[in-house]
């Protein structure tokens, strides 16, 4: 039972990044807006996030400032590409290059130094459940953002008036436009909205999840948090599957090698990838429901002048 | 996969494109003797194999001032890739170039072909060439030092290793720890998990979590970051640097680190370019000559460190080999009797594991 509960809080740690990504590029998509700057909105993140933390010595601050600095790259991408009309694709894949240069260049002076690992915020008395309690409430600050943020998302975009703006903006942005609500105004809060979440998955990387600074230490994880999004065809709780079958997995067959299974490792070293896009894509088999998910709009310029 | 690999490129090439105009832009105002080039596997800020090679590429540039200047080209993946980018080294006027990864072994000796006046180092490989020699530091020695100690403070008796890729370098590196460990503390074993990258700091962390949950209290690596150390110090157990002193990342678990050295190679080879008297060779340095020294021993017992320190000693003056016999593989067959020693090709080539290494090795 304690390896299993072991095997859990590590998966709970690989899930985290991705789930924290894909959330906040899940509602920029829905506004309509593809960003394919999640991996150097994220590295920038991480290292504005152990920047501050080692500079001032507060763990809040550097998850704060990780947030910004994700706010602060999404702003460039929503500058060019809602303001003066730059092609999206282009404009993230620049996004990340421009990400990954600016963080080994900020992150210089900051290589081989340590930081205190983010401490777990036990929630009192539910901490002390046999098993669950240390797998459920016994984790830190950000974990339990990557939930709260998660249902907060699924329930606004279902719930409420500003989920249905949102919606409409991202699957018809002339006739929300007609009806009279600023396309520019909501698609871009929805692009900082997916800046700061991609800033809170730096931060964990390099403030909870491998506590130091190192070059491309993002290794590609906002590229699957992009693809869980699609994968996930647009809706929150297939995120939350997506992203913890792809950690479990990872994790999984890294016990699984230890424990001496005479699988290749090469082949287990597939297996997340492999599973992962084989059971979305089983269970997003309905075309007529990816359409009814699918954003209309993603990645369509939008003339107001129209 | 894939999408992540071709947007890397994209980024990749785009980086090679801008550096090459830099470099034809400011070509004509130089005045140096040569140019030397760098490619390296991983970010120069991975405080592993990349920052180590780095820093001997300083060295020469401290050593020739105005005669000489460098150019890197970093996180170049092996493959296609590298072939691009040595052939633009190659291209832009470098008369000397490193190529520091296994995997660009056939690239360079591809791109050498069509470019014989220029003086290729390749790293860890095995393929040599009029105009392309090898180089490689004897990373098993301080392995066997660590298995030494890994053996002698280990209470679970199980040592855990994560390991990148099942090639030749990094088998021998498991066996020498093994056969090191084994040699005081016959009752212990390695677990050995294949992260099948060489940097990714997550990956590598969360290898070394899945060994620790399985018994292992002593923590190695042949991975570039220090994330399989800090992860071995955060959860309270023992383990080692890689490539470099990484005691500021494990200050109560880092026993020593292998640190390898290249400074001395760089600079003596930049300088035979110079000198005119560069030739072709295998270079194959360890303790003895400086290519691979061991950190500080640190949070050890006196005597396990009075014994790391006899096996560093041996090792270095040539009284012992890490490879000397008995050594039993897996199987129960006996690759060396007891006084025979294992040649260096067999070294080269190894693709079996020793006894005491748990699993059956990757093919």
């Amino acid at each position: 039972m304690d390896a299993l509960m072991l095997l859990l809080l590590t998966v709970i740690t690989a899930a985290t990044p991705l789930l924290l990504a894909a959330t906040g590029e899940l509602v920029t998509e829905k506004a309509g807006v593809l960003n394919l700057g999640v991996e150097g909105m994220m590295i920038v993140g991480a290292v504005t996030a152990f920047a501050v933390a080692v500079t001032t010595g507060s763990s809040g601050l550097g998850i704060i400032a990780g947030a910004a600095a994700g706010v602060l790259m999404s702003g460039i991408f929503s500058f060019l590409t809602l303001s003066l009309l730059a092609n999206q694709v282009a404009t993230g894949l620049a996004l990340t290059i421009f990400g990954i240069g600016l963080s080994s260049m900020i992150g210089k002076g900051f290589v081989g130094l340590a930081v205190t690992p983010l401490s777990q915020l036990d929630i009192p008395g539910l901490s002390a459940i046999p098993f669950l309690g240390p797998i459920l409430f016994g984790q830190d600050v950000l974990v339990y953002l990557s939930f709260v943020m998660l249902f907060a998302v699924s329930y606004v975009l279902r719930k409420t008036r500003i989920g249905l703006i949102l919606r409409a903006v991202g699957d018809s942005h002339d006739a929300a436009h007609a009806i009279g609500y600023s396309v520019l105004k909501v698609r871009y809060l929805a692009v900082l909205f997916g800046g700061a979440m991609s800033g809170l998955a730096g931060a964990y990387l390099s403030l909870a999840y491998t506590p130091l600074w190192a070059e491309n230490m993002t290794a590609g994880r906002g590229w699957i948090a992009l693809a869980l999004v699609v994968f996930a065809t647009w809706r929150p709780a297939r995120l939350l599957l997506g992203a913890y079958l792809f950690g479990g997995i990872t994790i999984l067959q890294l016990h699984g090698q230890s424990f001496g299974w005479s699988i290749p490792s090469q082949i287990m070293s597939m297996l997340p990838y492999l599973a992962t896009i084989a059971v979305l894509v089983v269970i997003s088999g309905d075309r007529a429901k990816i359409r009814l998910n699918a954003p209309a709009c993603l990645g369509k310029v939008f003339h107001q002048t129209k | 996969m894939t999408q992540i690999r071709f947007n890397r490129r994209a980024i990749l090439g785009a980086f090679v494109g801008a550096a090459a105009a830099t470099g034809l832009a400011i070509a004509p105002a130089q005045a140096e003797d040569l140019k030397v080039g760098f490619v390296y596997v991983g970010p120069i800020g991975d405080h592993g194999w990349t920052y180590r090679h780095d820093i001997g590429r300083l060295a020469v540039e401290e050593a020739f001032g105005d005669r000489v200047s460098t150019t890197y080209v970093e996180s170049v993946p092996e493959g296609a890739d590298a072939e691009r980018v040595i052939t633009q080294l190659a291209n832009s006027g470098h008369g000397l170039i490193f190529t520091t990864s296994f995997g660009y072994m056939n690239p360079t000796i591809k791109v050498a072909k069509r470019f014989p006046n220029v003086k290729f180092e390749h790293a860890t490989g095995y393929k040599q060439a009029p105009n392309v020699s090898t180089y490689s530091g004897r990373f098993y020695e301080g392995r066997f030092v660590q298995g030494v100690i890994a053996g002698m403070m280990t209470k679970t008796n199980v040592a855990g290793y994560v390991a990148s890729f099942p090639i030749p370098e990094v088998v021998r590196g498991i066996n020498a720890f093994t056969l090191g460990m084994k040699s005081v503390n016959p009752d212990a074993s390695l677990k050995v998990v294949w992260v099948s990258t060489w940097y990714d700091p997550g990956k590598e962390g969360d290898a070394a979590k899945a060994l620790i949950d399985q018994g292992a209290d002593i923590i190695t690596q042949h991975t570039d970051s220090p994330a399989p150390l800090q992860t071995a110090e955060n959860r309270g157990v023992m383990g080692f640097g890689q490539a470099s002193d990484m005691i500021q990342f494990a200050p109560k678990s880092q026993m020593t680190a292998n640190i390898d050295d290249w400074n001395p190679y760089y600079v003596a080879r930049t300088k035979a370019v110079l000198d005119g008297t560069w030739e072709s060779g295998d270079t194959w340095h360890g303790l003895a000559e400086g290519m691979l020294a061991m950190a500080p021993f640190t949070n050890l017992p006196a005597d396990v460190q009075k014994k790391a320190e006899e096996t560093l000693a041996a090792l270095t003056s040539g009284e012992m080999h890490a490879f000397d016999g008995p050594i039993t593989n897996q199987a129960g067959e006996v690759v060396a009797k007891a006084g025979e020693r294992l040649d260096d090709g067999v070294l080269l080539g190894m693709n079996y594991y020793v006894e005491g290494v748990e699993g059956s090795l990757p093919k």
